[in-house]
């Protein structure tokens, strides 16, 4: 087991967000999180990786607890995270964002590497690797908040809500993309309100709702539950 | 509802510009009606320019601090005058025991040195304690709240230095190697303004290379536009925040020793109305912009040596040097009403946190 997640609850203040949420996620998968607004998805991702701290409950990264880790010592241990609405610096040019995002690591010949492999992945951040990151449009800056997370060299890969906001055509580069790192020996958790997109990906999925998972099973159980279509892929 | 309000704001800008023009064209009038009147000589003027410089780099150096934490937490860090009268006040006391030994006539260069690396140390020191006591705990409050406790510590900090070291003005020795001027280029500069001018264009390049180069520059900036994106990247924000008080801290020290080393005094209240026009040179140049606290230091020091003879002579206004003050933070209000983003102040395009 990569991440073992214990029964966390994560409160805003006196507002409880998260009322007790446990999953796991294996070495190789795609495990997606999805639920409708509001349901506590950005709120697990951010308890994962330092922003928030649960204030029940435990969190295990290959064993060792890390609930309590200011998130600049979690992505030393492997976990990346690319957040909701990308979040990449404005003011600092795409090569600039993707080398922040190797901040923490020093051998320099491994980060070229891995600069290699994020513009193959996007050759699109290589055409405008000298360009403001605040002038990129949505999708590029999509593009550059993965590529940034993948500059961590991570085994564990936070993506949250890479496709919102993005023409359908982009939603499948992304998807596609994802299922390439995952190919390429990452491990994913992927937090989606496309859920349709997230399931068919998924290894595994977990359905969110108000603070709780009310629901979980292989990508494919839950494509073809009745409740699943109804609530979130919007079919009757 | 919003047409009203849309036309309600074109009126009042028509108004603002009219105030406008009529001030630039004051301005414009008094300078033309000097320089055709002719009533000082060339020499005059390049001499209030090198001195305008000087006390620029001084208001530019002090203004890097107010601009990289305001970058760094959105606050203003109001006792950073405080910060630059320390730096003064410590430099005063290294070279009056260097002056009185004789070691700062003897090895000038390396007491120089000393004297800065003591303000330097000691105005950072204070800039870290004034983060970890007093802003730090604040650092979830509303906005209000760290600025009340900025100005609560400027004045704790001018009455601890009044209490400790007296409310009398102490006149900073002069090293015998800084006594008359040198010719540069054929420019004949007082040696004390051209040390404020080489040492504060040595720091503020050094800082520009640190901040635009450097790893731990990069997180800055990444830190300044988005704190949790930054700690994402494995950057430790408390740490960046701590390195921007010591940076900013250092900058003010050295700013305090040019700054006697230009007027040759040192009180308690020597970082009130400096660090005022620091911060005005700040927001001139557009706050949390490094550059523009640069370029707003230098054309702040430069229009308030210029101003009077040029402009306020011209337009026949009696003693124009007592107005020196006064047109500083006029100029802070006209910033703040027709271009409040400053010089070079962008519209933030990106989304905050
Ligand atoms: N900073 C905050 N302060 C207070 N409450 C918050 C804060 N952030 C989120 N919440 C609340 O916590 C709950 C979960 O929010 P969260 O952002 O985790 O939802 P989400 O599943 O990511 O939703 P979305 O799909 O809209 O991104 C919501 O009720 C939200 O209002
Ligand atoms: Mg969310």
């Amino acid at each position: 087991m990569l991440l073992h997640i214990d029964s966390i609850q994560t409160y805003y203040g006196s507002i409880q967000a998260l009322k007790g949420i446990s999953f796991t996620v294996d070495q190789g998968e795609i495990v997606t999180l999805i639920g409708a607004n509001g349901a506590g998805k950005t709120t697990t991702l951010h308890t994962l990786s330092g922003i928030l701290h649960p204030r029940h409950g435990s969190i295990f990264f290959e064993g060792q607890p890390i609930h309590t880790m200011p998130p600049h010592a979690v992505v030393r241990l492997g976990i990346a995270h690319s957040p909701e609405g990308r979040r990449v610096f404005g003011r600092l040019t795409v090569a600039e964002n993707l080398d922040m995002g190797a901040f923490v690591r020093r051998d320099k010949a491994a980060i070229k590497q891995d600069l290699d492999r994020v513009y193959t992945l996007f050759p699109r951040l290589k055409e405008r690797q000298k360009q403001l990151a605040g002038t990129l449009s949505g999708g590029e800056q999509q593009m550059l908040a993965m590529g940034r997370a993948l500059m961590a060299s991570p085994r564990l890969l936070l993506l949250d809500e890479p496709s919102m906001g993005l023409a359908p055509i982009l939603v499948d580069l992304i998807f596609e993309t994802i299922l390439e790192i995952n190919k390429q020996g990452v491990t994913v958790l992927l937090v989606e309100q496309n859920a349709l997109m997230a399931l068919s990906i998924a290894s595994r999925a977990y359905v969110l709702e108000t603070g709780s998972i009310i629901l979980s099973g292989t990508g494919k159980e839950l494509l073809n539950n009745p409740d699943v279509m109804k609530a979130y892929l919007g079919m009757e | 509802m919003y047409q009203k309000f849309k036309r309600r704001v074109t009126g009042t800008q028509v108004v603002m510009w009219i105030i406008g023009f009529i001030i630039l064209g004051g301005v414009i009038y008094g300078a033309v009606h000097t320089l055709l009147a002719a009533t000082y000589p060339p020499r005059v003027w390049l001499d209030l320019i090198v001195f305008g410089l000087a006390q620029g780099s001084v208001y530019a150096l002090v203004a890097l601090g107010y601009t990289m934490v305001y970058g760094i937490l959105r606050m203003i860090n109001f006792a950073h005058g405080e910060v630059f009268m320390a730096g003064a006040f410590i430099g005063y006391f290294i070279a009056t025991a260097f002056d009185r030994s004789g070691f700062l006539n003897r090895y000038y260069v390396i007491a120089q040195l000393l004297i800065f690396v003591g303000a330097m140390a000691t105005s950072a020191t204070i800039a870290v304690l004034l983060e970890r006591i007093a802003y730090r705990p604040l650092r979830r409050a509303p906005r209000l709240v760290p600025l009340i406790t900025a100005i609560g510590a400027s004045f704790f900090l001018q009455y601890t230095f009044r209490g400790f070291f007296g409310s009398g003005i102490k006149s900073y020795p002069e090293p015998t190697a800084l006594k008359g001027s040198i010719t540069i280029l054929g420019i004949t500069v007082l040696k004390t303004q051209a040390l404020v001018i080489v040492a504060a264009v040595v720091m503020l390049l050094a800082l520009y290379i640190f901040v635009q180069r450097t790893k731990t520059g990069r997180a800055m900036q990444a830190v300044s536009e988005d704190k949790d994106a930054a700690a994402l990247m494995g950057i430790d924000v408390d740490r960046i925040i701590v390195i921007t008080f010591v940076v900013g801290g250092a900058l003010a020290g050295a700013a305090g020793v040019l700054f006697s080393t230009l007027f040759r005094q040192v009180f308690f209240l020597t970082g009130f109305i400096p660090g005022l026009k620091a911060f005005t040179a700040a927001v001139l140049g557009g706050i949390g912009n490094v550059t523009g606290a640069m370029l707003g230091g230098l054309f702040l020091g430069i229009a308030e040596s210029l101003f009077p003879n040029l402009v306020l002579d011209g337009l026949g206004i009696p003693a124009p040097y007592q107005l020196k003050d006064a047109l500083a933070f006029l100029m802070l209000v006209l910033v703040l009403i027709f271009r409040p983003t400053g010089i070079l102040g962008e519209r933030l395009a990106t989304k905050k946190a």
